[in-house]
């Protein structure tokens, strides 16, 4: 397959935690997410209550997806970062480790030039996370480990999901 | 490709309904919200057009509960139908866990169903997958309509392969979750066996 499975520990859970977590004070942002590129959501901080963020993740990875089919059409490999202004509140993404979408939003308070100074510096540190990560799955898929966390489930047990 | 969360305790699965144009893939999305319990449901996101065709997406996150400690969620999307909507179709493939077939039943979209079949086969290609070794499931919609051809003769020009099929209409909802919960046990048991 294409794609490996994306598993996420505690470990670097945390890690990627206090990287976004920092990133969201010294930006000055109201909310940042960590979006999988498939539109699943990561990780979130800051006021993250206040949004759907199940939607958010799949409306940002499929806008990603789409500028990502328009570089591609002018022979651009992808568009890194895209920024979007609302009128009071904007939003910055941009692609990590190429794998990974990190979306700070954020209002007046901030600047554009401030959060893409602080993006830049974090996307560093998510990136070597993420590459940790994968690297562990791949050992772990060498030494034929599954990485489902109940590859001893029943029949039983997917049918029940469904009663 | 799912996403397994040990942090938080989560499973995501993404599962792509694809088909030709007004063959009824939003109609079973639609379906599936309005039946599904609100503490189940996420917004379902629909991007369309003024004339409620699908312009890029269908969007319905849906949890199902829990398996052994783990919540176990299915992200539900839509492809445009339309031919000419390609580009976007190749773009909502990306990471598909699953994939069902939404065929319609009546005799003159048999062309159609053809040709988005071989696009569908086409497309998960190009994206490095291929459609025999994913769960895979085929619905043919529209049966309450009177041109319907019978699942014989449709079976014989879409599924070749004997992959698992279902008889819906999804606008009363017949056979709307049947296919739902087959693709999902598919994929559940794909990850078990740790694919």
């Amino acid at each position: 397959m294409s794609n490996p499975t994306l598993v996420m520990y505690e470990e670097e859970f945390q890690e990627v935690n206090e990287v976004i977590g920092r990133l969201l004070k010294e930006a000055n942002a109201k909310v940042i997410f960590l979006v999988d590129k498939n539109g699943q959501l990561i990780s979130g901080v800051g006021e993250t209550e206040r949004f759907d963020t199940t939607s958010l993740a799949s409306l940002t990875a499929g806008n990603i997806a789409a500028t990502g089919g328009l570089a591609k059409l002018i022979g651009e490999k992808e568009f890194s970062i895209l920024f979007h202004e609302g009128e009071k509140d904007n939003l910055h993404i941009s692609i990590v480790g190429g794998r990974v979408i990190l979306v700070v939003l954020f209002d007046n308070r901030s600047s554009l030039g401030l959060v893409r100074l602080r993006v830049k510096k974090s996307s560093e540190e998510l990136a070597l996370i993420f590459e940790k990560l994968l690297k562990k799955s791949e050992e772990r898929e060498k030494r034929g480990s599954s990485d489902f966390p109940f590859a001893e489930i029943t029949d039983d047990d997917i049918d029940n999901l469904f009663s | 490709m799912s996403f397994i969360n040990y942090a938080s305790r989560e499973i995501n699965c993404k599962i792509v309904y694809y088909g030709p144009g007004l063959c009824g893939k939003t109609t079973n999305l639609q379906f599936v919200y309005q039946k599904t319990a609100p503490d189940a449901k996420g917004k379902m996101i629909s991007l369309a057009t003024e004339t409620e065709r699908t312009l890029f997406f269908d969007f319905l996150p849906l949890s199902l509960g829990e398996i052994r400690g783990f919540k176990t969620r299915f992200h539900l999307y839509t492809v445009p139908g339309q031919v000419f909507y390609d580009a976007s179709r190749k773009l909502i493939l990306k990471g598909v866990d699953g994939v069902v077939f939404v065929a319609d039943s009546q005799e003159e979209r048999i062309d159609a169903n053809i040709e988005s079949l071989e696009n569908l086969r086409i497309n998960l290609k190009e994206q490095g997958y291929d459609l025999d070794k994913l769960p895979y499931i085929i619905q043919y919609n529209k049966r309450d309509l009177p041109g319907a051809m019978s699942v014989e003769e449709l079976r014989n020009d879409l599924n070749p392969t004997n992959v698992p099929e279902f008889e819906a209409c999804a606008t009363t909802g017949e056979g709307v979750f049947e296919t739902l919960k087959a693709v999902a046990k598919m994929i559940l048991i794909d990850l078990k066996r740790g694919k």
